[in-house]
Order: structure tokens, then C-alpha cells, then sequence
């Protein structure tokens, strides 16, 4: 049994744990402003909010709810439009909206006031760009968004009077939430007490469901049942940690908890705005590290970038471990050297020393919440002018994400300069095989992995010659 | 006014299609597709699925009592397949079943073999082929073969867009309720009322009146839900008449995706002829129409490419010809501009070839040949023109002269990135082409407790189109818009619509209503003239008060039409809107088609990361005439949203069809529309006010379809950066202009490719 608070109402359900929440809210719950666009997480017209009690903190975050399991609600506090509405009239957020002409067919217009009251509750400094980026999994088709930035600057304008203040408690005392949200964290630890030992229980061989955000897109119909192992809420699975020059981290960390953790933002102070190229605020709320390994997508955002780190595992079969490094996890296309059962445990790198520099590149059709082209990252440590270690790998041009190993071997040692960089795109070409398909032809994915390569140098080494690395064939 | 809707929009409380609560009994269709671009079904079995839990009848072209045929302009697109397929995603059964996860369960159950047939996806070889929907077409202006003697300067091109998927956020569906008498009321998500009914009764062979066809709203249309909306009611319409039982089915974002037809993609061959002073004297260019399997609107749709193939441009000698060509691709379809964008890219495309080929700035071509009030276009019509007015107040107000010498600077001083500038002028016509569905009606009822309700053939999909019936009848009754509302769109009420499209919706149906309004008003001041012993002609209503001479009198709107309910006055008004002044003859190909022309002008600025091929839109700015906006808001909305989604067309909207005709751009994740981030960082837009009377309701413009083409803009500024970053570079004129393309471009790696695509002379006459 699933119990948690849905708007003002608390309430149980026996439907299957793997039930996706949309559908729960409408045609369980007939709360048909939840709308359905895509079931695939792009287009964001049934996003929803999802408070949870996080060290005794009442957080809320956006979901896609068409990729949320009822199984990662259990407990908490889920948030549809009708939620926001208040009893009669506009709150600020949808006044805003209508006020600047922001809805037009008006179908996407509910999951974008749902992802402009979170950023009203997230505590994010009110920016026009905070505000914008809290939209940017939402797909409007009609307005040509430039009405809804509008709105998003009218919103931001409301916010800057909250300066200390408690954002949630803000929020309530200027109406953008109901008054019922103001109680919503004692009733959230009553519901904890009671919710102990509500679930169904489930087979040593239950399926593993982590954020949901790759598994429903591909196989929702077949996860509506009980015998799943939801990973997403198991607080020992989302730790961060630094042991030493180590990061260690569980495997149900999201891409959101990588951003707002204090270990990765000094140790790679770009991430959070490379990390705006992969996906969108809903999804990497949701998508998490490991489950991104293991989809084992040749061009998963997350798998190039901590091959690049070269990255080890602990792989657990419930039985035993062993360690693997994430280079070696990839057989073939879509085929993992994973044996029956077994699941990754726990993620570790050495975190990157002052001499490390650090680039992740991604080119797609559309640069935000897209699928790469061809992505790469590169670690690359100096000694001098010499180059003493280095990592690199790039997505989109094997059957694999690729870690260009032998490309790495041919820089350590070497001089950086000009002609360096050349050679080494030289032997990227010859350890890749890209094909063609809806990203692009392969020879277009063969130049542009050099083209990423250059990237790297001209971003992390301002004092090489980019007219020389541009015209390098 | 803002949007009527917008509280109920902002609060989720708006219904949709699929928000329509459920009656006991409903069943759930789902249909299957063909996964075979092309062949002869030889069998098909449908056991296992049947057996299948919840499954209730799966239904095949032989359960049809009608006629399996569901073509508008053309009879030519089956139902449900029958003996073959003729695209991927051409539906072959449909199961209905007590679930909706059951009905699709057991698709997963049915077996079909197709012998496969050659599978054409490629326009011209269709046309080689002699496979034409229609006959073809040929606008003539002048003469061309002589006119080329007279010409300094002659190129030949060729000229390429793809396709363009709909996207509307609400995908296709349709739910059908048996009535009683063997009557059927169908919610449908659809532009065209009318049609979907027609649809509907030619399946299951019932006459128009047992069908209603009632619409709310929709989450988006844009041409999509004009003819393509119908199969899946007449789906569950022929499985609601013949179960007895109300029937739904909302399509997936990829069963919609792999089974409805798109913009047209076209190839066209160009010829263009100019003098010693850049005057374009020539223009003959053939379009190859990418009509996919049936006809659809395609006929229409290449008409209107006819009509708009020299843009906003006087040409005095012409000859367009067009192909409307049939492939195996599902059938493609109206979409925002209906062709005319697929007509302006061409001669874009010819007048940026020359101005390369002459090294001079396209801007120098594109200004000499804007036309003026009375000039001809190919089709006969006068210009009314505003296109030099658009043009130079965009010069002026937009300083352009600096933005370019900016430009240039940048360029000068910058080596990863360059900035790229193109002018995109715009003329589009306002009018159905088929002079025939020019027409609309208006049903307006005030009631005694003074509320008023309208009712057209207008279907609100978000542009608007309700929100301006409310300004209309507010205005000529002088009453607070709160006492108005605008009921679904329902074919009981209102009979034989013309489908929502053509920008032409809020002048038909407006000019209905202000009829409709207009004459429930004279009655009304008949009442108020007889109480206050005046004539008519001194009553006026102002602000909900009865005026005599400009006096207010204690009788307010409210008692006014009480006095008239007390006296059986009518209340009640029918009122029928036929454009005036329109006619096309086909026979000659010229007439005056057009009730007027809409115009603008847009300069857009792209800033081009040369390393990564890779563009960000820094501003496009805009003059555009209005008329006389009778909802700013509104129509700035649909401006900026046309012009995103032309330059979501032109860049990064690619459909990718493989060689077997299987949409390889089947999901949101693989195509891309624009996002938050893909639009320009600044869209100005200033309003051409003109004072020049109109057929438009209250002199407002339609705004619906021309800002899209606007969007052409982008796709020639980034063709304007890459070459300030690589002058030799040889980009086709090949939409979109994708990263791909355009790294492609940028490094010159399609060098000899993209020669070939240039300079491919195919023969340039019929």
C-alpha cells in the first residue's frame, strides 16, 4: 500500500507500487489538470511537485509525473495544479501568466505554473534566469515562450521582497501557495510514523527502479506491478561523500544531488553550469548517476563524463561484491558486464587536485534537454607545460560511451601545444566508430568529436592559439 | 481583453478532449498500424489478440457499413487498409476493448503479413514516376522564354525543405456516444467540425444531421487537426454505432507521431532573371510537393505555394509549375502557412543565390523588387501593398544601418563566433484559396436575464478566436464582456463550418457575429426608440445604458432587454457571413482569391559558435501590419509564436524518414521543438498601423499564419555567419539548417556535395 498526501488530502492506494503517478492523479484521482503530452519526460505538461522531509527540512522538487512511480511518492507530499489553485481567483504565479499573455492553447500552461512555484519555493535567488531555468523542461508550442519570460520577470519582481525570509513561508504569506502548505511538514512526520512497513512485500529478484526516468520512458507497460525494488528514497543510496582525495557516492544519486553538493562544487566549479546541457530540472530531479551507467546509452551524459574520471564501481549481487572500473562495464551495445542480479552498490573517483582541469562538451540539435550528438569530457592533469595524466571519453561515436583511452595514453607525457591536439584527434578518429542515425551521419560525427576536442584545449588553455586549433583538419 | 480563458488555463481547470468525464460503459479503441511503407496485406490475424483479456471486437475494413474512405479533396485514403498498404502507420484494425491498456495490450497480438512493395519517399522520383495526386498546376505571368533576352544576369538552383511535425502538446483523439435513434454525438479534438462529421457519416452511412460533432477547445492545432483529426472519430464513431457504446481513444505521442501527416517537405528547381539594376525580371521555378500516400489537403496546400512563389516581390514575367507528388509517407497535411512558407523559401533561396553569385548583399535585390499598390501578382490580383512602408520603417526604427555595421565589427574582431543578419520581408493572403468555404455563421442568443451566448463555427485552439467573438459582440452591444460567453463549437448548432485555418476563423466567424449582434441590436433600439418616443437612429447603447441623443436615460442594458422579451421582440439571431469581392478561376488560374494581404518585414541576427556549429538567435525585430489590432495582446502572442515555430522549421526541426518510409523522428526525444532557451534573446515587434480599409473584422489583420514565415530569417542568418567565417563555403539551401548542416558547412567538408546540390540544373518548365 502507497500512502501519501496528494494536495490537501491524505490517502492510501492498493494500485501496483510501479503505477505511474499521472496516471494515478488522473483517471484514479480525476485531477485532470495534470495534462499528458509525451509519457517520455519532454515535454513537462504533467509536471508536478514532490515535498519530501530531507534532515527534517520540507523540500520540493519538480517531477515529470509521467516517469514517477507510485512507489517514489510513498510518504510524501504530491503537489498537482489543483493543489496551487486558490479557492477562488489567481494566485501571483498564474496572474502573472495570464496577465502576460503567457497561455495561449493553454494545455502546457499547468506544468509550467508547477514549475514556477517551484522555483518560488526553492529558496533559488530570485533571477529572471532562475526563473526561466526552473521551466526548462516545459514545451509550450504556441507562444514562442518570450510572454512566459515575461511572466517569469513579473514573478521574480514579487520574490525580491523575500529576502531571508523562509521561501515557503513566503510563499504562503503572499498567496503563491495555499495556507495548507504552512502544515504540511508536521503532517509529513505524522505520516512518516505511520507509514513505516506499509509496502507490499517484494522478491529477493524485484526488479531495481531508481528515479524511473529512462526505465518508464522505455518499458512503463510492463512496471505496472508490485515486485519492484524502489531505490530512489533509500537516503544510504543518495550519499556524497569524500573519503580522502575519494569521492564516494550511492548509486540512486541524482543528477540534482550532484549539483547541489558541496564535495562536487569544489571540486569541479563548472559543473553546475555544464550540467544545465544534459536534460532538464524535472528529469535530473529524478535521473540518477547509476541509472545512467547502466542504460548503457553510447551517449549518456553522465557515463562520459565519469569515464573521463575514470570511475570505479562496487558491484553487489546481494551475496558478494567485487569492484569494476566503469570502463569495463560496457561488452558491447547495450550490454553490460553485469552478472544475474547484480546491481552497483556504491560510485568512486579521485576527486580532480588543483592541477586538474576539468571540460565537458555536448552538441545536440537543440542545446538543452536533448540528446547528444556526440558529448565528451576530458580530465586533464598538468605538470607544467607537460601534461601528466589525462581522460577522455566521448558519447555518441561507438556502440558504447567511449573512453578514447588510447587518445589519452598519446597526450600524458607530451607537451601541450597546437600540434599536439591535432595528433591527438588524429587517433580519437581511429578509436571510434560512429554510425548514422537521427543525430546525425557519422561523417558529421567524426569531425565534430574533433571539433569537442579542440573545445577542451580552447576552454581549459586560453593561452593556446585558436586560430591554429581551428583550422586543424 | 486578455484571453477569455486564461484563469481557467493558469488553473488547470480548462477541458480537453481527454478531461471529458467518462460515461458508464465506455470502451477503449486503439488502432493498428501498418510497420510496411508499401505492399499487399496476405494475411491477417487477429485470434490471439481477440482472445486477449478485456478485448471486446476488433474491428477491419469489412465491418465498415459505409464507405471505408475518409479523402476530402480526393477519394483516396482508405479507413482501415483493406487489400494494401500505402504507408507506415496506415491504420489496419482497431481494437476496442474495456481498457485502454488492454486495447493496446492487444495490438501487441495482432499478426499481419504485407508483401512488400518499392517504397518512394523522394518527391521527384514520384513525379518521374508519374505519381500525381493531381494534375498539375502553372501560374503564368508575362512571358519568361522571352524575357530572359532581356535579363544581364540569369541563375538556376535548387532548393530543398523538409517537413514539419505539428507538435501540439494535446495529441489527436476523439471520444464517440451513441445517441438515442441511431445518433452519435462525437467530441472530437478537431479544426474542422464539418469535416470530421462528414467523416464520420460516410463510414458508418448515417446522414449529417445524426452526427454532432461538438468541440471544446484544443491543446494546439496549427493545421495538424484540420483534415487529420477525422480518422480516429470515424473510428470510434463505426465502433460506437456498432456496439452501442460510447468509445474512446486518445493517441499516444508516437502513435500520433508515426500515423498523421506533416508540413509538406518540397524540393523545387529555380530560375531567376535580373537586369543591369538588380531588378528581377524572370522567375520560373517547379515544386516538387511531398504529398505522401493520399491527397489530404495537398492540393490546396500547393496551391497556396503557387499563389505565395514570389513572396512580397513584383516578378512581371513568371512560371510556376507544381507537382503534388504521391509517395509512401503518411498523407501530409495543413500546417501554419499551407504551403505558402515551402513557396518563399524558393524564391528567398534564388534572390540570395544571385546576390552571391553578383558579390553583392541580398538586401540590394530584396528592396528594388518589393512590389507597390497595383502591381500584379501571378495570379492577377491588384496589390494593395505596405511592403516598402514595412521596409523602410524597419530601416529607420530599427537603425539597421548601425545593427549591420555591428555586425561586421564583431565579425572583424571575433574568430570562434560570427554573427549573421538576413532581412525576411513577408505578403501572405488572407482567404480560403477555395473561394467556396469563404463562408461562416453566427448563432447569437441574448437572454432575458440580459447574458449573451455565441455560438459559431469557430474552433479555440489558442489563438484566440473566442476571445475576439466576446471584443465583437461587447462592442456592439456596449456590454461588459463577464455577460458574454462563447459555447463549444458544435455542429447542431452551427452547420456546415468551414474548418478553423487559413488566419481567415475570427473574420468569418467575427463578421457573423457583428452581423448577428448587429441585427439583435437594431430590434433592441426599435424597443428603446418606442419608450422614449425617438427614432432609432438617436438610440445608442453606450457602457450597458440606453442613450437618447446622447442623453443617458435610467433604462440600462438589463431593462432594455426585459422591455423587449415583455413585447416577444427576438432575441435570437442566425446570422451567415459570405466574404465578398473573391473568386478564382481555375480554368485561367488568376481571379482575385484574396479578401486582402497581410505584409511585414523582420530582420533576425544569429550569433554562430564556429568551433561547435552550434547558434543562438540574438534578437529578431519586426515591423508588421495589423491593420488596426483589435487585441494587441493576442496578436503579439501569435506573432511570437509563429515566428518561433518558423525558426524551429528552418533549424532545428528535422523529420527523418529512412529509406522504407519508417519515421525515424518518432518521439519528443528525438525531434526537437524549440525550448525556453532556442528562442531569440529579443523579439521586438512594432505595429504598422494602416488606416486602409479592409475586408478584416474591424479592420484587424488576420495574424495567424504570416509571423511563421518570418522564421525564414533564421535560416539565411546563419547561412550569413558561416560564410562571414568561411566566404568559400557552399551551403545548400537545404531547411533546416541543423548543427549538422551547419559544421558541415562551416568546414567545408560537403564542398563537392554541396556544389552538386547548388547547381543541379534540372530542366526549369513543365
Amino acid at each position: 500500500m502507497i500512502r501519501f498526501i496528494l494536495n490537501d488530502t491524505e490517502l492510501s492506494t492498493d494500485l501496483p507500487a510501479g503505477t505511474t503517478l499521472l496516471d494515478f492523479v488522473r483517471y484514479n484521482r480525476r485531477l485532470t489538470g495534470t495534462k499528458i503530452g509525451c509519457r517520455e519526460g519532454d515535454c513537462g505538461a504533467c509536471s508536478v511537485l514532490i515535498g519530501e522531509l530531507i534532515e527534517e527540512q520540507l523540500r520540493y522538487r519538480s517531477y515529470t509525473s509521467c516517469l514517477t512511480p507510485l512507489g517514489n511518492v510513498q510518504g510524501k507530499h504530491v503537489v498537482t495544479i489543483e493543489g496551487l489553485n486558490p479557492a477562488t481567483g489567481l494566485n501571483p504565479v498564474q496572474q502573472a501568466m495570464s496577465s502576460c499573455s503567457a497561455t495561449q492553447c493553454g494545455f502546457c500552461t499547468p506544468g509550467f505554473v508547477v514549475s514556477l512555484a517551484q522555483f518560488c519555493v526553492s529558496g533559488k535567488e530570485a533571477t529572471v534566469q532562475n526563473a526561466i531555468a526552473a521551466m526548462d523542461g516545459n514545451i509550450c508550442r504556441c507562444t514562442g515562450y518570450k510572454s512566459i519570460e515575461r511572466a517569469a520577470e513579473e514573478i521574480t519582481g514579487l520574490l525580491s521582497a523575500r529576502e531571508e525570509q523562509d521561501p515557503l513561508q513566503f510563499a504562503v504569506g503572499n498567496n503563491i501557495l495555499p495556507a495548507y502548505f504552512s502544515l504540511m511538514k508536521a503532517r509529513l512526520m505524522a505520516l512518516r510514523e505511520r507509514s513505516k512497513e506499509l509496502r507490499k512485500p517484494r522478491s529477493t529478484q524485484a526488479f531495481r527502479v531508481a528515479g524511473g526516468t529512462d526505465l518508464y520512458v522505455q518499458r512503463h507497460d510492463e512496471l505496472d506491478h508490485d515486485d519492484i525494488h524502489f531505490m530512489f528514497d533509500d537516503p544510504a543510496l543518495r550519499i556524497i561523500r569524500r573519503q580522502g582525495n575519494q569521492c564516494i557516492m550511492g548509486p540512486a544519486v541524482t543528477a540534482t544531488d550532484l549539483q547541489e553538493s558541496a564535495v562536487i562544487r569544489e571540486a569541479f566549479p563548472h559543473f553546475s553550469k555544464q550540467v544545465k546541457a544534459i536534460s532538464s530540472t524535472p528529469i535530473r530531479n529524478g535521473a540518477t548517476i547509476a541509472g545512467n551507467f547502466v542504460n548503457a546509452s553510447p551517449i549518456g551524459d553522465f557515463s562520459i563524463f565519469f569515464l573521463a574520471a575514470d570511475a570505479q564501481l562496487l558491484l553487489s549481487d546481494g551475496n558478494h561484491t567485487r569492484r569494476l572500473p566503469l570502463r569495463k562495464l560496457y561488452k558491447g551495445y547495450k550490454q553490460l558486464d553485469l552478472k544475474a542480479h547484480e546491481h552497483i552498490r556504491e560510485i568512486s573517483f579521485t576527486l580532480p587536485g588543483k592541477e586538474t582541469c576539468v571540460n565537458f562538451e555536448k552538441v545536440s540539435k537543440r542545446t538543452h534537454l536533448d540528446i547528444a550528438s556526440v558529448n565528451s569530457a576530458l580530465f586533464i592533469t598538468m605538470n607544467g607545460d607537460l601534461i601528466a595524466e589525462a581522460g577522455l571519453a566521448a558519447g555518441g561515436v561507438a556502440p558504447v560511451p567511449l573512453c578514447l583511452q588510447q587518445t589519452a595514453d598519446f597526450l600524458v607525457g607530451k607537451h601541450l601545444e597546437e600540434t599536439l591536439i591535432g595528433e591527438a584527434i588524429a587517433i580519437a578518429k581511429e578509436e571510434i566508430s560512429p554510425v548514422s542515425d537521427a543525430r546525425g551521419t557519422a561523417a558529421y560525427k567524426t569531425l565534430l568529436l574533433g571539433q569537442l576536442i579542440k573545445a577542451h584545449f580552447i576552454s581549459l588553455f586560453p593561452r593556446l592559439d585558436a586560430s591554429r586549433l581551428l583550422h586543424l583538419v | 481583453m486578455l484571453n477569455k480563458d486564461s484563469s481557467t488555463h493558469t488553473r488547470g481547470e480548462s477541458v480537453y478532449l481527454d478531461d471529458v468525464p467518462l460515461l458508464q460503459g465506455t470502451l477503449f479503441g486503439a488502432a493498428f498500424a501498418s510497420s510496411i511503407a508499401h505492399g499487399h496485406i496476405t494475411s491477417l490475424c487477429l485470434d490471439e489478440a481477440g482472445q486477449m483479456p478485456g478485448v471486446v471486437k476488433i474491428f477491419t475494413w469489412k465491418d465498415i457499413p459505409g464507405d471505408n474512405q475518409i479523402g476530402g479533396i480526393v477519394p483516396d485514403e482508405p479507413l482501415l487498409a483493406s487489400h494494401g498498404v500505402d504507408f507506415c502507420g496506415m491504420p489496419i484494425a482497431f481494437v476496442v476493448a474495456e481498457t485502454d491498456s488492454a486495447a493496446r495490450a492487444a495490438l501487441k497480438k495482432i499478426r499481419v503479413e504485407i508483401d512488400p512493395l518499392p517504397v518512394i519517399t523522394d518527391p521527384r522520383e514520384a513525379q518521374a514516376r508519374g505519381a500525381l495526386i493531381v494534375p498539375p498546376r502553372q501560374f503564368v505571368l508575362g512571358d519568361t522564354t522571352t524575357a530572359w533576352n532581356e535579363c544581364s544576369h540569369v541563375f538556376s538552383g535548387k532548393a530543398d525543405t523538409n517537413g514539419q511535425e505539428h507538435l501540439y502538446i494535446e495529441t489527436q483523439g476523439a471520444y464517440a456516444i451513441p445517441q438515442e435513434n441511431e445518433g452519435l454525438k462525437i467530441y472530437s479534438s478537431t479544426q474542422s467540425p464539418r469535416a470530421t462529421q462528414t467523416a464520420s457519416c460516410r463510414v458508418t452511412g448515417l446522414p449529417m444531421h445524426q452526427i454532432e460533432v461538438e468541440v471544446t477547445r484544443l491543446g494546439g492545432g496549427f493545421g495538424g487537426k484540420e483534415d487529420q483529426a477525422n480518422a480516429w472519430a470515424a473510428l470510434c464513431a463505426l465502433a460506437a454505432f456498432q456496439l452501442k457504446k460510447p468509445i474512446k481513444y486518445c493517441l499516444h505521442r508516437m502513435e500520433d507521431m508515426a500515423m498523421t501527416g506533416k508540413r509538406h517537405p518540397y524540393s523545387a528547381d529555380f530560375k531567376i532573371g535580373l537586369d543591369a539594376q538588380y531588378n528581377i525580371l524572370a522567375y520560373e521555378v517547379v515544386f516538387y510537393q511531398n504529398a505522401g500516400a493520399a491527397a489530404d489537403l495537398s492540393p490546396a496546400v500547393l496551391e497556396r505555394t503557387l499563389f505565395h512563389c514570389t513572396n512580397t516581390y513584383y516578378i512581371p514575367n513568371v512560371k510556376a509549375t507544381g507537382y503534388s507528388c504521391r509517395t509512401h509517407l503518411p498523407p501530409n497535411t495543413a500546417f501554419r502557412g499551407f504551403g505558402g512558407p515551402q513557396g518563399m523559401f524558393v524564391i528567398e533561396s534564388a534572390i540570395a543565390w544571385a546576390a552571391e553569385q553578383l558579390g553583392i548583399d541580398k538586401t540590394i535585390i530584396q528592396k528594388a523588387n518589393l512590389n507597390k499598390t497595383g502591381d500584379l501578382f501571378p495570379y492577377g490580383q491588384k496589390a494593395v501593398s505596405e511592403a516598402q512602408v514595412c521596409w523602410n520603417k524597419t530601416e529607420r526604427l530599427y537603425d539597421t544601418a548601425s545593427w549591420q555595421a555591428a555586425v561586421q565589427t564583431f565579425n572583424r574582431s571575433n574568430l570562434l563566433y560570427k554573427k549573421g543578419l538576413a532581412w525576411m520581408p513577408i505578403c501572405f493572403g488572407i482567404s480560403f484559396t477555395n473561394t467556396m468555404m469563404n463562408q461562416a455563421r453566427a448563432l447569437v442568443h441574448v437572454y432575458a436575464d440580459g447574458s449573451v451566448s455565441i455560438s459559431t463555427g469557430a474552433v479555440e485552439m489558442g489563438q484566440g478566436v473566442n476571445t475576439k467573438m466576446v471584443q465583437v459582440a461587447a462592442q456592439v452591444f456596449s456590454i461588459r464582456p463577464q455577460r458574454i460567453r462563447v459555447q463549444s463549437t458544435s455542429t447542431h448548432r452551427i452547420a456546415n463550418t468551414s474548418p478553423s485555418a487559413a488566419s481567415a476563423t475570427a473574420d468569418l466567424n467575427g463578421k457573423a457575429t457583428l452581423m448577428a449582434c448587429t441585427a439583435i441590436l437594431e430590434r433592441l433600439r426599435e424597443v428603446a426608440a418606442d419608450q422614449f418616443g425617438a427614432t432609432t437612429g438617436n438610440i445608442r447603447l453606450q457602457d450597458e445604458v440606453v442613450c437618447v441623443n446622447g442623453e443617458r436615460t435610467d433604462w440600462n442594458w438589463h431593462k432594455l432587454v426585459s422591455a423587449a422579451f415583455g413585447k416577444r421582440v427576438n432575441l435570437s439571431e442566425h446570422a451567415h457571413y459570405a466574404t465578398p469581392e473573391i473568386f478564382f478561376d481555375k480554368t485561367k488560374e488568376k481571379g482575385h482569391p484574396f479578401a486582402y494581404h497581410v505584409y511585414g518585414t523582420s530582420v533576425t541576427v544569429v550569433t554562430l559558435d564556429c568551433l561547435r556549429g552550434t547558434y543562438e538567435f540574438d534578437a529578431v525585430k519586426i515591423v508588421h501590419d495589423f491593420g488596426a489590432s483589435m487585441n494587441p495582446a493576442i496578436d503579439r502572442g501569435q506573432i511570437e509564436g509563429g515566428l518561433v515555430q518558423g525558426m524551429g522549421w528552418m533549424t532545428m526541426e528535422e523529420i527523418v524518414y529512412d529509406a522504407q518510409g519508417r519515421l525515424r523522428s518518432n518521439t519528443l526525444s528525438n525531434y526537437k521543438v524549440p525550448d525556453i532557451y532556442s528562442v531569440p534573446r529579443e523579439i521586438l515587434i512594432h505595429p504598422l498601423q494602416t488606416d486602409t480599409d479592409n475586408a478584416a473584422i474591424f479592420r484587424s489583420k488576420a495574424v495567424g499564419e504570416p509571423p511563421l514565415m518570418y522564421g525564414i530569417g533564421a535560416f539565411f542568418a546563419i547561412r550569413d555567419a558561416i560564410r562571414a567565417f568561411n566566404p568559400a563555403a557552399l551551403v545548400p539551401f537545404d531547411a533546416p539548417l541543423t548543427p549538422e548542416k551547419t559544421l558541415m558547412a562551416l568546414y567545408g567538408k560537403n564542398k563537392k556535395e554541396g556544389a552538386d546540390k547548388l547547381k543541379a540544373s534540372a530542366q526549369v518548365s513543365l
